[in-house]
């Protein structure tokens, strides 16, 4: 017999006590290489059948085998998809970490786990449900090598039992997630089955916890942010691709690779209609992405913190002859190696001014893995709109965790490739000079080779509007300020942030890309629990536009909210904004590695706000005692 | 009336030539750039499609000193393969010369120049070998013999890279070393590296007279001419020139190249096999040893696939493919979305 679940939350428990109903979350601590990746995303796989809005986020270590991960699943009836601090259900599955995991929850909190670790010795004061996982999965899984993978699956059924996930959408998420693999599906759902039963033989519900089915989620996909910016690549006509794998951009052009292989491929000849290269280093991969680029093709490269800095003196090259590039940049916690398995937005500064001397570069910033398909093939048009390259700024959060998204949109209508010279023009203008600025956008016109119009010289070295050598000084003013004049082209084409103007609100968020869905949430918890009102510009792009100025000027306190230790992002606001606007100008700075969480962004208003409205209070009690 | 001289596509002289050259007057890499002129005019290379590419290096420069009707870009310091292998998957109808400095190519370079050799990318790469660095004024360069000594007295004592032995054992396909200062050998190799279908590098010794031209330099005029020990007489017969060359039996070997040309390779001395890879290796060994530099085709392996056909891409170029090619249809999108619910 199986020892009791031993019961806590005081006296209540058993008795009235109150259900939590898809509001809570769900963390599995396992050691990696251990195989809990699919049986985590069967869990959230079901709750989004189940029509639950939910979110997963893998807390892994940058090692292959052994060392601990968190996978943590959250249900919000509210919708809420940013990570949430606290853990309401904990899956304890690896011995290294699972008395520091118990002891970490809050009072009343669940505990599921493999029995041997006898973890209800640990507190007294949490559910506990002990669950032994061997005994389990030995008779359901012959081969003994595969044990350690199947035994996952065994808490899914019991956490489906226990939380009221019906087995038949279980078993359909776990249909999808394994794919065609007839064996491996059926082996696993005899382990769904075992800890479903088990769980109906041997746990008396008595923790308060609930899912039920809702109807959010009807038609939505499952992605990561990588491969939504491969698709949005591969859209956006990309033929050249140069990488070098890093985490957490690896998987970007893995995933392309796949898409691309099978979708990409003439049907005729059976030929590509793409090249991509396993590049020897960073540099030689922007290398690649600049000559094709310079040649005319669609080109990119994806990668991170490591790889940009190798980047940068091609960064600067690219800049300064003026050739489109376009590099993800899935940002990871640096500086140096740092944590290359966690996730932050801390490479602003370096990209804003990668490669030495006066350089500025455009930044684009998703929030969500639609904005990852839909800024790719922004990017590509922008980057030869703008002959310079453009950054696509995702972070691990979003390059690597799955999210539940609306389908993305095909894209319509034209893409644009920037300006060529054609015969029409040479005709009108007379001579062709590479670097002359004939619109007064800052942006000229490019040949490239092969395509029988005049050849130029491009070189990073001083060059004239001729593209010809040159080191007098007016040439190279004529240039450089041709280049700011084409930055401030770029502040009108990027994409315009997106703002929720509150009628008299006083206090304002700017945050960009995944902060986003902690801010939404930190709002609500603001005006409900405060009764504080907050207008709101997410940042979709660098350079800034006219925008955030206004939303500056409406509001007296504006925060920036940014996972990163200087406030990167309110350093680039303060170089754009006149002194009166960066007055106003607050910082909320989150650097731990983990994903923002709203709470975090609350307390830290909250004791900011309240600091002000205790400062105005003394201020009154001091005019008042100046009567004196 | 004069009548102008034009080559097989019609083309004058005139369009081949490029800006004037800025390096110091007699600097080996003025002749070499000559040599480039010639080799792609009387191949009669059709300007428009050539990229001329380099890093950075008195070497580098020189492209801006020949063809210049032609596309170039003078990059950054030993990343020109990158920039070169970039742009011949944008098109592939390129034809693109690379340019380089030992320095270029051996110190800052070296990795990219491994990777190029090992890709096997369709192009001609050319060294401008110094032994030093002509525009940082004269220090060392990893091709430096052990002994060599500099201007100022310092003597080098590491060993130098052997840049065609490297090659060679990263599989490239067409290796060969020349002297700038040997018109006639150069200018054949150089036609047939434009013949070859894949990376042809060569290694082209061409003195410093600035920094490196001095007694107890072994990359001056007087030390190269002394010791270049020629391995063959290199005569290079383009496809479209019927022209039969006489040689006794046994006095000269044939090599076909991948467009048709024919290397008329004569023996000297004891005769040289360059389609044997092993021996090239041991001849080059034992070269560094006399301390004689081998000069001439060091080695070729004609018909290897390079990395265009590797990577199984389409015959036009990627640069001009439409929207229609390179978006998938409504259908496929439907499909991935499906697949991912
Ligand atoms: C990253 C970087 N480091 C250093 C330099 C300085 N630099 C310019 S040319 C050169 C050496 C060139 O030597 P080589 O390639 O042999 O060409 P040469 O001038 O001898 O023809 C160096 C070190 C540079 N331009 N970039
Ligand atoms: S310094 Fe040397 S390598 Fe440079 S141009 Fe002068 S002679 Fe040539």
């Amino acid at each position: 017999m199986a020892p009791a679940a031993s019961a806590v939350r005081g006296q209540s428990l058993s008795s009235g006590q109150q259900r939590v109903v898809n509001d809570f979350s769900i963390q599995v601590a396992t050691a990696n290489g251990s195989g809990s990746q699919s049986a985590n995303l069967v869990l959230l796989r079901s709750l989004l059948l189940m029509g639950i809005p939910a979110s997963g986020k893998n807390m892994f270590p940058s090692n292959i085998s052994g060392l601990p991960t968190w996978y943590t699943i959250r249900a919000s009836q509210r919708g809420y998809i940013a990570r949430k601090k606290e853990v309401d259900v904990l899956v304890a599955m690896n011995p290294e970490t699972a008395r520091d995991d118990v002891a970490a929850l809050a009072p009343g909190m669940v505990v599921v786990y493999d029995e041997p670790l006898k973890l209800n010795e640990v507190r007294s004061d949490l559910v506990f449900y002990p669950v032994p996982f061997d005994k389990l999965v030995a008779p359901v899984c012959p081969d003994a090598k595969l044990r350690r993978l199947v035994k996952n699956m065994v808490y899914d059924g019991i956490l489906a039992k226990l939380l009221g996930i019906e087995p038949a959408l279980m078993e359909q998420a776990l249909n999808k997630q394994l794919g065609k693999k007839a064996k491996a599906v059926a082996l696993n759902s005899a382990a769904l089955k075992a800890g479903w039963d088990y769980a109906e033989a041997n746990l008396p519900k008595q923790d308060p916890f609930w899912f039920e089915p809702m109807n959010e989620t009807a038609g939505k996909i499952l992605i990561d942010g990588n491969a939504a910016a491969a698709i949005g690549c591969m859209m956006a006509g990309v033929t050249v691709v140069a990488w070098y794998p890093i985490t957490p951009s690896s998987t970007l052009c893995e995933s392309l690779i796949g898409y691309m292989k099978k979708h990409r491929v003439d049907q005729a000849t059976g030929k590509h209609t793409f090249a991509i290269v396993q590049a020897e280093d960073e540099i030689a991969s922007l290398g690649m992405v600049l000559g094709a680029s310079w040649a005319g093709a669609r080109a990119m490269t994806a990668t991170s913190g490591p790889g940009v800095s190798l980047m940068a003196e091609f960064t600067g090259l690219a800049y300064y002859a003026e050739v489109p590039a376009v590099i993800f940049d899935v940002q990871r916690v640096g500086p140096s190696t740092g944590l290359p398995t966690r996730t932050a937005q801390g490479d602003l500064m370096t990209v804003a001014f990668l490669s030495h001397g006066d350089t500025r570069h455009v930044m684009l910033l998703p929030a969500s893995v639609q904005e990852c398909d839909s800024m790719a093939m922004e990017a590509f048009d922008l980057t030869e709109q703008l002959q310079t390259p453009v950054f696509v700024m995702l972070d691990l959060d979003l390059g690597m965790n799955n999210w539940a998204s609306e389908p993305f949109a095909y894209p319509e209508g034209p893409i644009n490739r920037g300006k060529r010279l054609t015969p029409e023009l040479r005709q009108r203008i007379g001579e062709w000079g590479r670097y002359e600025d004939i619109d007064g956008d800052g942006v000229p016109y490019r040949t490239v080779p092969g395509d029988g119009m005049p050849a130029y010289f491009a070189r990073g070295s001083g060059h004239n509007a001729k593209a010809q050598y040159s080191e007098r000084p007016g040439d190279y003013l004529d240039n450089v300020d041709r280049l700011v004049r084409k930055f401030e082209t770029a502040r009108t084409l990027v994409p315009a942030p997106e703002v929720v103007a509150v009628p008299g609100a006083a206090v304002g968020f700017v945050a960009f890309g995944t902060s986003h869905w902690a801010i939404t949430e930190s709002r609500d918890q603001l005006r409900e629990e405060a009764g504080l009102d907050t207008s709101y510009l997410r940042l979709r792009a660098y350079p800034f536009t006219e925008a955030l100025g206004a939303f500056v000027d409406a509001h007296e306190r504006v925060y920036v909210v940014e996972q990163n230790r200087d406030g990167q992002m309110l350093q680039l606001m303060k170089l754009d904004l006149a002194p009166a606007r960066v007055a106003k100008l607050r910082s909320v700075r989150h650097y731990n590695g983990l994903p923002l969480d709203a709470r975090f962004v609350t307390d830290h208003v909250m004791a900011q706000e309240g600091h002000i409205v205790a400062t105005s209070a003394t201020v009154r009690a001091a005019a008042m005692l100046g009567g004196e | 009336m004069s009548t102008l001289r034009v080559n097989r596509i019609g083309l004058e002289p005139q369009v081949y030539k490029g800006g004037k050259s800025t390096l110091c007057a007699g600097c080996g890499h003025n002749a070499i750039s000559e040599r480039i002129f010639e080799a792609f005019y009387e191949m009669g290379v059709d300007p428009s499609q050539v990229i001329k590419l380099s890093g950075i290096g008195c070497s580098s420069k020189s492209p801006a000193y020949f063809l210049g009707t032609a596309h170039g870009f003078n990059s950054v310091h030993g990343r020109m393969p990158s920039l070169a292998t970039g742009a011949l998957l944008a098109n592939r109808k390129l034809i693109a010369i690379g340019v380089s400095g030992d320095g270029d190519t051996g110190a800052i370079g070296i990795g990219q120049f491994v990777h190029l050799m090992r890709r096997n990318i369709p192009m001609l790469y050319i060294i401008e070998d110094n032994g030093c660095y002509g525009l940082t004024k004269g220090q060392f360069s990893p091709t430096a013999d052990i002994g060599s000594r500099l201007k100022t007295g310092a003597v080098n004592d590491l060993p130098p890279l052997d840049l065609c032995a490297l090659a060679i054992e990263l599989g490239a396909t067409f290796v060969a070393r020349s002297f700038s200062g040997d018109k006639p050998q150069l200018l054949s190799l150089l036609k047939a590296a434009l013949a070859h279908k894949g990376t042809a590098m060569i290694d082209v010794l061409s003195p410093c007279v600035t920094f490196n031209d001095h007694e107890g330099s072994t990359k001056s005029y007087a030390y190269v001419k002394e010791h270049d020990e020629r391995l063959e007489d290199v005569t290079f017969v383009p496809f479209f020139e019927d022209i039969s060359v006489d040689y006794e039996p046994g006095t000269a070997q044939e090599v076909k190249m991948h467009d048709g040309s024919t290397m008329v390779l004569r023996k000297l001395g004891e005769g040289y096999d360059p389609t044997d890879k092993i021996n090239a290796l041991t001849h080059l060994t034992e070269a560094s040893r006399r301390a004689e530099y081998p000069t001439g085709l060091i080695y070729i392996e004609p018909d290897r696939e390079d990395f265009l056909d590797q990577l199984n891409v389409v015959e036009e170029p990627l640069a001009n493919l439409g929207l229609d090619r390179t978006r998938p249809s409504r259908a496929a999108l439907t499909e991935i979305m499906d697949a991912l619910r």
